[in-house]
């Protein structure tokens, strides 16, 4: 089996909250790259920094042309698609909203599953949209695994249910489970 | 270590360099020093767009089909703009670059990339309310013939008012967006007068040279699509075509650490994206 390499979190409605707890649980020693879509608005340097209290690595936003990092989690600057190159840079781009969004959550999972193959791990988390269903379904595609919070236990139950719909999962759980099976996925 | 890729991507990466090298050479537009990723997603979005099967059927049309082109040079400038998009660096551009022009007595100003006209009006606003727009000229230029067309008209949906004229306030403006504007149905057209000092031109950032002598340069969201050399050697050009201590602008995500010219900027605003051509040795210009 594949050792993953990359974790790619999408959310939109609630989905602070979601993160807050998700990376949260993350372990410090986690080597894989950690990328983050989020339509939850406002300042992303705000959000890196709230988020990087609860979290043992560090939060950052993504930075055109400088390589993925790994053991950091990168978020997708607001107004931008986050894409990667195949030499696992990040590209930027201000083309048209995917489901009325940019950043979008399909188009940066979309560009995951092609650069990490069956090294990728999608999550969909609490959303009011359908964006990611189509990207976690491309993640699967390629060998790829998917977990999805459970539609229940998310404040906004929309975008896990279209991801479940279209792209099924491999993993469904409540949100506070999340961070313990990436942990067990991805630690050696 | 990264994978090799599977055969699918391997081949649409065959076919997506035959159709660069189509465009090419066929039709003298030069992509390949785009940034992949972007491309790849803009080619797709072609061959969904246009029905066909592949790249590869793409390509063929471009090669035989004598208007195709314009279509696929559309497609891939992907003209997406707002009128004062990101506010903060049109104030910035309002409180700290437009004084600093005002003690030239002709401002040229360059905007490449000029999409649908949005910034280039933007600019004259602030000119405008600055007092200058009377002394300065602005040339707009894209490489896309449709996009600079819509630009010269300067007719937008009625729908994008709202965020505009809130971004207008949020730059500084001290009046209201639509005093610059009449809506008619679903349209809003910029005044006229607007366009009285703008030339909107062909330029394209590959393959053409440094046009004019400008004190301003403002390039927002181009070069995210260029690779690092192409990066440069735009970058390169802009330093060429500005006076010593004139100003650049780029888009607020962009980054200058792999590109060897920015040596040659000075950062005035690191958060708005806003530099300086070094004024080395020579006291040149108002700097
Ligand atoms: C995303 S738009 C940016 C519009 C505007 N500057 C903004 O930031 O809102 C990019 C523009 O760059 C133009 N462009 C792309 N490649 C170019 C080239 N080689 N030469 C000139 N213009 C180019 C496209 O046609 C498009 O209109």
């Amino acid at each position: 089996m594949t050792r993953p390499e990359a974790i790619a979190i999408g959310c939109s409605t609630g989905g602070f909250n979601a993160l807050r707890v998700l990376l949260g649980g993350l372990a410090p020693d986690l080597p894989q790259t950690v990328l983050v879509c989020s339509h939850t608005g406002g300042s992303v340097a705000l959000l890196c920094e709230l988020l990087a209290r609860h979290c043992a690595l560090p939060v950052i936003e993504a930075l055109e042309r400088w390589p993925a990092r790994g053991g950091t989690v990168q978020v997708a600057p607001g107004g931008y698609h986050l894409l990667l190159e195949s030499d696992r840079r990040f590209a930027l781009s201000v083309d048209r909203q995917v489901c009325f969004s940019r950043p979008s959550i399909d188009v940066m999972f979309g560009s995951v599953a092609e650069v990490y193959l069956a090294g990728a791990i999608g999550v969909i988390l609490t959303g009011a949209s359908r964006d990611g269903a189509d990207g976690l379904a491309q993640i699967r595609a390629r060998g790829g695994i998917a977990v999805v919070q459970t539609p229940v236990s998310a404040d906004a139950a929309a975008m896990p249910q279209a991801a479940l719909d279209t792209a099924g999962a491999d993993h469904c759980l409540p949100l506070d489970l999340i961070a313990p099976l990436l942990n067990r996925l991805c630690l050696p | 270590m990264i994978p090799t890729p599977p055969n699918d991507l391997e081949l649409e990466q065959i076919e997506l360099d035959l159709f660069v090298q189509a465009l090419r050479r066929r039709h003298g537009h030069d992509f390949s020093q785009y940034a992949p990723a972007s491309l790849t997603r803009r080619v797709r979005q072609l061959v969904h767009d246009h029905r066909c099967v592949s790249i590869s059927a793409l390509t063929a049309r471009l090669l035989h089909e004598a208007d195709f082109v314009t279509q696929v040079v559309q497609g891939l400038s992907v003209p997406v703009s707002e009128m004062f998009r990101d506010p903060a660096v049109f104030r910035a551009l309002r409180e700290q670059v437009l004084p600093m022009l005002a003690s030239y007595p002709q401002i040229n100003i360059w905007q490449a990339g000029c999409a649908h006209g949005q910034e280039a009006y933007s600019l004259a606003i602030l000119l405008e309310e600055a007092g200058l727009y009377e002394r300065s000229h602005i040339f707009a230029t894209d490489f896309n013939p449709e996009a600079l067309q819509r630009a010269r008209e300067g007719i937008y949906p009625a729908r994008d008012a709202q965020l505009w004229s809130r971004n207008y306030l949020e730059a500084g403006g001290s009046q209201s967006l639509a005093n610059y504007y009449s809506a008619r149905y679903d349209y809003l057209k910029l005044h006229e007068r607007l366009a009285r000092n703008i030339t909107f031109t062909s330029h394209n950032l590959v393959s053409d040279e440094v046009f004019c002598e400008a004190h301003l340069v403002l390039c927002r969201n181009v070069l995210i699509y260029f690779s690092n050399p192409l990066q440069n050697r735009t970058l390169t050009l802009f330093r060429d075509s500005l006076v010593r201590g004139g100003y650049l602008c780029l888009g607020l995500r962009e980054t200058l650490e792999f590109a060897p010219v920015a040596a040659d900027f000075s950062v005035l605003d690191a958060g708005r994206r806003l530099y300086r051509r070094y004024a080395r040795g020579v006291a040149e210009g108002a700097a």
